[in-house]
């Protein structure tokens, strides 16, 4: 044995010793005891346990060092995480803010279209420029880029948004020079349905139904242009509306096609198999 | 940052179909592929050489240290790329401090200790203890001061504490073997309990992993032997590679099992993700899962192992099969661990669209730094074998 | 046999007649407990739950939510980078079905000439799922990724290592490295804005109310209602994350 870890072994030994003299509430028969499976561990495992008690030692050591305190307060995380993420700066201030100040506008979107769409959409983010409504000016589009954004026709939009085909649609001119974003209200009433409708007009063209206009078989209150959404077009809803032309007797134009409407399809409505706006396809 | 982001660009134009947006960077490169190989090697390594001393195989005795270090040396390098991959490795020590139990990668840290300082060290020091004493008491110099100090100062070298080291070997050995299964088949784990990733979803994942890290480890230490003693001018010992090759063989052959158990289920359960994976396997994934990983490193090596043992070819002959067939088999595996972690990253979760993995050449997950962490275990072996020679050296110790 | 029956009912009953009892005696005794960290323990008060409704038919597809996402939160401006995204379904005649997301919808949609005939098309918005049993958590090495007490995963950037584990985890694609940090990112439901009582950033500014946000447990919410008044859906149910973004009308091709 080399001569440090041989001073360090002795006094490692000693220490067991001392602590044999000091124990009084153990009775020395016991320590014996202790002592005698102590010597009959071999001096590998002995050895051995330096490091291992090292390391472990080191963990724990660690652990109390670099786990940070508030670490599982609420759970498994750093409890003062949860307070970061909620005081990050808000820079949308929401439509409540922008209202207090802008009766105005407010006044005029109230029972516009545009009633439900927030201010920021527009005009952007605004929580600086309520903070300091001179040094932060809110800025708004105003060219043809924007609104077609949502009202650019696209056949994955839902039925009946108004939609435009900015191609056709009054080029070079700037949308807001004739509609207000505010209460964007058609400056004409549209005189076409496909104006809104772009996608039934469409699917319109390729079938023979194209000649139809189509009010023909949508009456059609005249209030519909303007508030579409509370005064609706009717529906025909029985199968003799398109038998005035398809029925066997119908004094309609030779070239239409007839069916017996006592038997072709049993008790289905027509529109049930044959898509109206293009019956041609299936 | 918009030097951060430049390598995505070119990614763009690559994609197939549709992928999510936030799929366009792939996580888990090379350095990931690199981790799964090492320990893969460890396990491998580490049953081999419990080979010799829980189960009595006799003939493979002479590769039974150089398997331990050669653990050993891979064991080091395992975690290093991981840590090189992570996006703030100074954080990585939350890991053993802070680890969430129902994270499979946080029981790496623990599994990984164990590993290492339970089984592998332990078991090292012990099988060299004895050996450590009588050559730090010819040695000069450092070395000498190394030896004892490895020895922790032990100086016994008496029948009853050699005849205790040979005990507590065995007794470590048995733990290992479960501990090896362990430390690969977790890592198998990681990948096989993804559930949103139907390419590593599979309870045969882990599985898969153990058999082709024996595969992959039993080749390595056949090939470091050859070439070891080769360098060092001694004979082969040709009983032994017979013997090691046949493991291999049967190992692979339960391997090349299970890999094709895991593709006829997934072709017959044939579910949601089949047409996506079929896209990925004859396209993007062909040449290294089919070409490489198939047939270079699984069938070709398997037909020269069957070969020797149905025909019997001459020694030389023998030798060349077994040094070409490792080499392939390495190959393979790597192939194998490129296939899993780079090839499910490839199609995206919403199973309509492929995208690409552009290795760089430099940087911190380059190729450069991955051949380096391949490279750094064998020169790591290089001087564990000059400290701790794996063979008998100058005086004659039977250590067994 | 009888007999047994008989025992377990007895035992039930006592059981219950015990319970009845004391609540009965001691009626604090059972409800409405506070925890020593003054949290209240789960069931006892009213908890808080929060969750998104998606009206697929409300959708134009006009991108202002991921727009004002990537201003509200400093998300990346790249497009590699989103905590919330739209994404345009197109079905066309014999089924083949094109899905896009051109920079996440942030600059919104452009016509696409099809050769086919269209049958159907909707945009569907997407965003972190805010799952009751998350994978990306579980999976977490070092805590860095946690259930609030009100539902909400968030991220701790300054605890996250970069391991990158939970953006494998997470079966809807829903977090990326943040570039610059190197830590995991995702959308937090605008934490910091519904705490103050405002919504996500997203249902601020969506022009046709197709997001709803609110309290799933509430009584009377318009989420509530949403989910009362529509069949709803949510995104990979057979993996069991349990999402809490729900989806009006959604079709069976959106993954």
């Amino acid at each position: 044995m080399s001569l440090p870890s041989a001073i360090f072994f002795s006094k490692f030994n000693s220490f067991f010793d001392n602590s044999y003299e000091f124990s009084y509430n153990v009775t020395p028969l016991t320590m014996r005891k202790v002592k005698l499976l102590w010597n009959r561990i071999p001096d590998q495992l002995k050895r051995l346990l330096i490091p291992v008690i090292l390391v472990i030692g080191l963990f724990i050591a660690m652990r109390h060092l670099f786990v940070p305190s508030d670490f599982g307060k609420y759970g498994h995380y750093r409890a003062s995480a949860v307070e970061e993420v909620a005081s990050k700066e808000i820079k949308y201030s929401g439509h409540r803010v922008c209202e207090e100040c802008h009766d105005d506008i407010v006044e005029i979107k109230k029972n516009s279209y545009h009633r439900n769409v927030a201010c920021e959409v527009c005009h952007g983010p605004a929580a600086a420029h309520t903070q300091d409504p001179e040094g932060n000016q809110l800025l708004a589009p105003t060219g043809r880029g924007y609104c077609p954004l949502c009202h650019e026709y696209l056949p994955s939009r839902p039925t009946g948004f108004p939609q435009i085909v900015s191609e056709s649609h009054n080029p070079m001119r700037a949308c807001i020079s004739c509609h207000d974003p505010h209460d964007p209200k058609p400056p004409t009433v549209p005189k076409e349905c496909e104006a809104c409708h772009a996608d039934i007009a469409r699917a319109k063209a390729l079938s023979h139904h194209v000649y139809l206009s189509c009010t023909q078989c949508h009456e059609t209150p005249p209030e519909h242009k303007v508030r579409p959404r509370e005064f609706r077009p009717k529906k025909p809803n029985n199968r003799e509306f398109c038998g005035t032309c398809h029925s066997k007797d119908a004094p309609s134009p030779k070239e239409i096609p007839r069916v017996d409407m006592a038997t072709h399809g049993e008790r289905y409505m027509c529109w049930q198999c044959h898509y109206p706006h293009l019956p041609e396809v299936h | 940052m918009d030097k951060l982001i430049e390598h995505l660009w070119p990614i763009l134009k690559q994609i197939t179909g549709y992928i999510y947006p936030n799929e366009i960077e792939l996580h888990w490169g090379i350095l990931i592929v690199i981790y799964p190989y090492i320990t893969g090697l460890v396990a491998g390594a580490f049953i081999l050489a419990s080979l010799v001393k829980v189960f009595n195989v006799k003939e493979v005795q002479p590769t039974y240290r150089l398997s331990l270090l050669t653990a050993l040396a891979f064991l080091i390098v395992a975690p290093m790329p991981l840590l090189a991959h992570l996006g703030r490795p100074e954080r990585s020590l939350e890991i053993f401090l802070t680890p969430n139990r129902s994270s499979a990668m946080a029981m790496f840290g623990f599994v990984y200790a164990w590993y290492l300082m339970a089984v592998l060290l332990l078991e090292i020091w012990f099988e060299y203890r004895r050996d450590l004493i009588i050559w730090a008491k010819e040695g000069k110099g450092l070395k000498k001061w190394i030896q004892r100090f490895i020895a922790l100062f032990s100086t016994d070298t008496s029948e009853k504490s050699v005849e205790f080291d040979k005990k507590a070997v065995k007794a470590i050995t048995v733990i290992g073997i479960p501990s090896a299964f362990l430390l690969h088949g977790y890592v198998g784990f990681i990948f096989g309990s993804v559930k949103a990733n139907p390419w590593w979803s599979s309870v045969l994942m882990p599985i898969v992993f153990l058999f082709s890290a024996i595969v992959s480890g039993i080749a390595l230490v056949l090939l470091i032997y050859m070439v070891v003693t080769l360098v060092r001018g001694e004979e082969l010992d040709i009983v032994c590679l017979d013997k090691l090759a046949s493991f291999l063989f049967y190992v692979m052959i339960v391997d090349f099992s299970l890999e094709a158990l895991d593709f006829l289920h997934r072709l017959y359960e044939s579910e949601e993700s089949i047409k996506i994976l079929a896209q990925l396997i004859s396209g993007k994934l062909f040449t290294s899962l089919v070409v490489i990983q198939l047939l270079i490193g699984m069938i070709l090596p398997l037909i020269a192992l069957a070969s020797v043992k149905l025909f019997k070819l001459p020694v030389e002959l023998r030798k060349h099969i077994y040094f070409v067939s490792t080499l392939l088999i390495q190959v393979g595996i790597f192939a194998t661990r490129w296939n899993v972690v780079i090839g499910g990253q490839l199609f995206s979760k919403s199973f309509r669209g492929l995208t690409a993995y552009k290795m760089t050449l430099g940087g911190a997950e380059g190729l450069l730094v991955s051949l380096g962490f391949l490279i750094l275990p064998l020169l790591i072996l290089y001087v564990l074998v000059k400290i701790l020679p794996p063979w008998q050296v100058k005086v004659k110790i039977s250590s067994n | 046999m009888d007999k047994i029956d008989f025992k377990i009912k007895r035992r039930e009953f006592f059981g219950k007649f015990f319970f009845v009892a004391v609540s009965v005696l001691f009626p604090g005794a059972l409800k409405g407990k506070k925890d020593e960290k003054g949290h209240f323990v789960r069931n006892t008060l009213r908890e808080v739950s929060w969750g998104m409704g998606i009206e697929i038919d409300k959708c134009i597809g006009c991108g202002r939510c991921a727009d004002a996402c990537k201003k509200e939160n400093d998300v990346p401006p790249y497009p590699f980078f989103f905590r919330t995204w739209v994404e345009r379904y197109i079905i066309l005649e014999g089924g083949e079905v094109i899905v896009d997301s051109p920079n996440g919808g942030v600059n919104g949609f452009k016509p696409r000439a099809e050769e086919r005939k269209i049958i159907k098309s909707f945009f569907v918005p997407k965003l972190c799922n805010h799952c009751d049993k998350p994978p990306c958590v579980q999976v977490c090495p070092v805590g860095a990724t946690f259930k609030t007490n009100d539902g909400v995963i968030l991220v701790d950037s300054k605890y996250c290592i970069g391991c990158r584990y939970c953006i494998q985890a997470c079966p809807y694609g829903a977090r990326f490295l943040h570039p610059e940090t190197r830590t995991a990112e995702k959308c937090t439901f605008c934490y910091h804005r519904i705490v103050k009582g405002l919504v996500p950033v997203c249902v601020e500014v969506c022009p046709t109310q197709a997001r709803i946000f609110g309290d799933t447990k509430g009584r009377a919410s318009p989420l509530v209602r949403f989910m009362r008044m529509n069949k709803i859906r949510v995104l990979k149910p057979y993996l069991n994350t349990e999402p809490k973004v729900f989806y009006a009308d959604l079709d069976m091709e959106v993954k």
